[in-house]
């Protein structure tokens, strides 16, 4: 089953929540905040709390997108679960590498490997 | 030639100045990562500025000020806030600053631009980007206008 909300297209399958980020670009507050909104009340509203995040569309993302993923991150942790960042491309995965967030996360290079790390 | 534009403490203004300034860096064909680089630069600076500088208030201004040039690319972004002091920021790749939410915005602008400096007072940044051209040939962008 997939439900749309407007910064989150949101996909479950088993007991893993994968969520695609719909916006190219994670840049300015506003959308930093709504993006916020929307994951943390998913997280707070599902009792899955495997977790996919897929950035297949990001082409622009800045430090306060790598904030909330931490948030993110922490608070998927508190209800032990999991969380798996994929379809990273190069230039993004760069931001992760220069601010050590690729020690901090586990990044998987297809939605299918993470999805499939999560469920094993 | 030096472009200024002020505006008032709104992240949609700041967007538009951030749009029109990147159309120009797009404009003499700088490569994508310069303008990846601007870009998240240049959001980083004006976010600062809202949020930290001028604290959201509206009736505070931000100038922008641009060059875009064949050589590079130079962008001063000055609040009306209190300032404060780069050198007092926390480095947020240490191990007990990893994971927190915050403090990581200078540290990438000063990652992808290749000059940073601030003010005495701390309430205004300058950004260089040296013009990195594109080869020949290239064309298009995954990031688009």
């Amino acid at each position: 089953m997939a439900d749309q909300a407007a910064r989150l297209r949101v996909t479950r399958s088993d007991d893993v929540v994968v969520v695609e980020l719909a916006d190219r670009r994670i840049l300015d507050e506003e959308t930093i905040s709504q993006i916020a909104e929307e994951l943390f009340s998913l997280i707070a509203a599902s009792r899955n709390h495997k977790v996919v995040v897929d950035f297949i569309n990001v082409t622009n993302m800045s430090s306060g997108a790598l904030g909330i993923l931490i948030t993110l991150h922490k608070r998927i942790r508190e209800k032990d679960g999991q969380l798996r960042l994929c379809n990273i491309r190069p230039s993004i995965y760069e931001v992760f590498v220069i601010t050590r967030l690729n020690e901090v996360f586990t990044i998987c290079e297809t939605r299918e490997a993470a999805v499939s790390d999560l469920a094993s | 030639m030096v472009a200024k534009t002020v505006i008032a403490t709104d992240l949609k203004a700041a967007r538009r100045v951030a749009e029109n300034l990147l159309r120009k860096v797009r404009a003499i064909g700088c490569r994508e990562e310069v303008v990846f680089a601007v870009r998240l630069s240049l959001e980083e600076a004006l976010s600062n500025a809202i949020k930290h500088g001028n604290k959201h208030d509206r009736s505070k201004k931000i100038t922008v000020s641009a060059e875009v040039a064949p050589e590079a690319t130079a962008i001063t972004v000055a609040d009306e806030g209190e300032g404060f002091d780069p050198r007092a920021l926390p480095d947020p790749t240490t191990d007990e600053n990893l994971e927190k939410p915050c403090g990581r915005g200078i540290m990438l602008m000063r990652a992808y631009m290749d000059e940073v400096t601030f003010n005495a007072k701390g309430n205004e940044v300058r950004m260089v980007k040296h013009r990195s051209p594109a080869p020949a040939g290239a064309s298009g962008s995954e990031d688009g206008p």
